[in-house]
């Protein structure tokens, strides 16, 4: 079986995030770029499965400019076989569909029975991947998984959805997401990081992904789909008052709060 | 006449889902609302009668029954979308609202906003703004060929619309046939909640680690209940079993722009910040000075929170009468 997990390099969101004022585009020399959380979380569910079952590969794969390969990286330290690079100029600023095609084709180049992505990016917040991909693969999708059972031939699992959950199960080959609240994501070993630099790192560019199957042009930087207007950034928050509890402090918050109406 | 298309998947517990009332209303600022709801054909009456009641002029329905997850959905949204031809397609950011935005956006291959907090027109066409990175930058932007497909944040527009007649008119559609998962059970919340919802409340009390378990957590929801307010939580209070994980604020949980936020026992992570500093009031109660949650409180209390927040309510319940 073929676990593929999508991990999404983002600015670190410990530090400060910079939004180029000119392009609307992440200002990637401002801040340290890693593997999106959630996408670890991703991977350390399939490395779970590929250990207490035989015969798993586990694979990581990034659409991502060319010198971000440290997420990869990282992905192949925590255990994952190989790693799939996809990473081309003419994908700068890629919206969500164009996203979703490069990512589609690249998974049918690779080919797959299992595809886990987190649900939603801390960067892009859309959390419409998974469903996207479901779509332009023809898989099963299962979005937002809260716990998640890997078998033979299937997925099964809660998700979790408006006002409760639901149990759901989809033939392989699918394509689920997943939440936080599934376990926190294993810290690569040093063996790991050591054993990291001896596997395999498909680079791949456009040219090299079948994106006829998934219905999508080779080369789409000349009709972007939507632009940007403008960015401006908003004056930062300042404190306002800060008291120590002399005892009266709840008596004071309730004053605080009658006198500006909101209580 | 600008036709904007609201998508209202039926929210599986049953009635439309959340924000269907802002979705509708931010629709006819701009143009005219139409919606096309999905759901078990003995609910859709109702469903498509609350939808014009909330102002969609013209309700698409569509039967979506049985077990299969997403895929039928999308084939009535397709469906109204070709039939309609909108500018704009306008779809709550639930769960089933994403699920459904993604799906459509990937069979038309139309540019997605995810997550709008406004929408307006200039003279090119509709215009959507985006609060970016936590609230730290306002990031317009447009559609070059349509429809937009644009996701809203929950609780971010005011705008209602007047009701409209109810003009119900079924949808034509043809099963695409994609391969779906299967739906085994739903199991709604079981609690039943009379607390606002935390999207859209004016008022949130939001505890974290600081409140050391799951019994004393309570102290929260009695302040949170006598204000009136919606329950927030940090993750790390979720993490700890203290709360239910739809309560998380912040970067991976819900963002929220409420008029009071009040955080009692949360350090004031970046992470957490980035969900909760576009509230227009925020009162901190920490016993750490130096919690990073004060560098952005209006009111900040450093003591003890286990003798704060019970005085607190005691005091406001007092100023109730
Ligand atoms: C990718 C990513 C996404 C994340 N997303 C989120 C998110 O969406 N939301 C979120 O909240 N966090 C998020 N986090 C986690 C975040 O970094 C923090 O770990 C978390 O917010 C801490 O929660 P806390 O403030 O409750 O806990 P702590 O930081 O432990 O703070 C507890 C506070 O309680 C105070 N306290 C303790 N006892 C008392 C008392 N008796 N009286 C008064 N005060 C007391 C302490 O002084 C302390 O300041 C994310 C992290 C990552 C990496």
């Amino acid at each position: 079986m073929k676990i593929v997990v999508l991990l999404k390099p983002v600015p670190d969101t410990y530090g400060q995030r910079v939004l180029d004022l000119e392009t609307g585009l992440a200002d990637r020399a401002a801040s340290e770029t890693v593997i999106d959380e959630i996408g670890e979380r991703a991977l350390e569910a399939a490395l779970r499965h590929a250990e207490q079952a035989g015969d798993v590969e586990v694979v990581v794969l990034s659409m991502a400019p060319a010198d971000s390969q440290s997420a990869l990286r990282k992905g192949l330290a925590m255990g994952a076989a190989s790693a799939v690079h996809v990473a081309d100029e003419r994908l700068a600023g890629a919206d969500y569909v164009r996203t979703a095609e490069v990512l589609a084709a690249a998974l049918r180049k690779t080919g797959f029975d299992l595809v886990i992505t987190g649900d939603a990016s801390t960067d892009g917040t859309g959390g419409v991947m998974a469903a996207m991909l479901a779509e332009l693969l023809d898989a099963p999708g299962i979005t937002r998984l809260e716990s998640l059972e890997i078998t033979a031939d299937a997925v099964r699992g809660t998700r979790a959805t408006d006002g409760g959950s639901m149990v759901v199960q989809a033939a392989l080959p699918a394509v689920v997401s997943v939440t936080e609240a599934l376990p926190d994501p294993r810290f690569p070993a040093l063996r790991g990081i050591m054993n990291a630099k001896k596997k395999p790192v498909e680079q791949l560019t456009l040219d090299d992904l079948p994106l006829d199957e998934v219905g999508a042009a080779l080369d789409e930087t000349a009709s972007p789909r939507s632009i940007m207007l403008s960015v401006a950034e908003r004056p930062p928050r300042s404190a306002g008052t800060i008291i120590t509890d002399e005892g009266d402090a709840g008596e004071r918050i309730a004053a605080f709060l009658a006198e500006r109406r909101l209580a | 006449m600008n036709p904007i298309l609201v998508l209202l998947p039926a929210a599986p517990a049953g009635g439309l889902i959340a924000g269907t009332a802002e979705a509708i209303g931010a629709a006819a600022s701009i143009g005219t609302p139409i919606a096309v709801v999905t759901g078990p054909a003995d609910a859709l009456p109702e469903l498509a009668e609350q939808a014009a009641s909330f102002g969609a002029v013209r309700v698409h329905t569509a039967v979506v029954e049985g077990p299969e997850l997403g895929a039928p959905a999308a084939d009535a949204f397709e469906a109204a979308a070709r039939l309609v031809q909108p500018e704009l397609v306008l779809v709550p950011a639930t769960v089933e609202g994403r699920e459904a935005a993604g799906r459509l956006a990937a069979r038309l291959r139309a540019p997605i906003a995810a997550d709008i907090v406004g929408v307006t027109r200039d003279e090119q066409g509709v215009v959507v703004r985006h609060s970016v990175y936590g609230g730290a930058y306002d990031v317009e932007s447009a559609a070059t060929y349509g429809p937009l497909i644009a996701t809203m944040r929950l609780g971010s527009i005011d705008d209602r619309a007047e009701a409209a007649t109810p003009d119900v008119q079924p949808l034509e559609v043809t099963a695409s046939g994609r391969r779906a998962a299967t739906i085994e059970r739903f199991e709604p919340v079981t609690q039943v909640s009379t607390r606002p919802d935390l999207r859209t409340a004016k008022r949130i009390v939001s505890g974290g680690r600081g409140l050391g378990s799951k019994e004393q957590f309570a102290l929260i929801e009695q302040l949170a209940d006598t204000l009136g307010a919606a329950v927030g939580a940090s993750r790390a209070a979720v993490d700890a079993g203290y709360v239910d994980p739809s309560a998380q604020v912040g970067q991976t949980g819900t963002s929220v722009s409420p008029d009071l936020y009040l955080a009692v026992g949360i350090s004031g992570a970046i992470q957490h910040r980035a969900g909760m500093q576009t509230a227009k009031t925020i009162v901190a109660i920490d016993r750490d000075a130096s919690a990073p949650i004060f560098e952005i409180a209006d009111l900040g209390v450093v003591g003890d929170l286990f003798t704060i927040v019970p005085q607190l309510t005691a005091a406001l319940e007092a100023r109730k009468g």
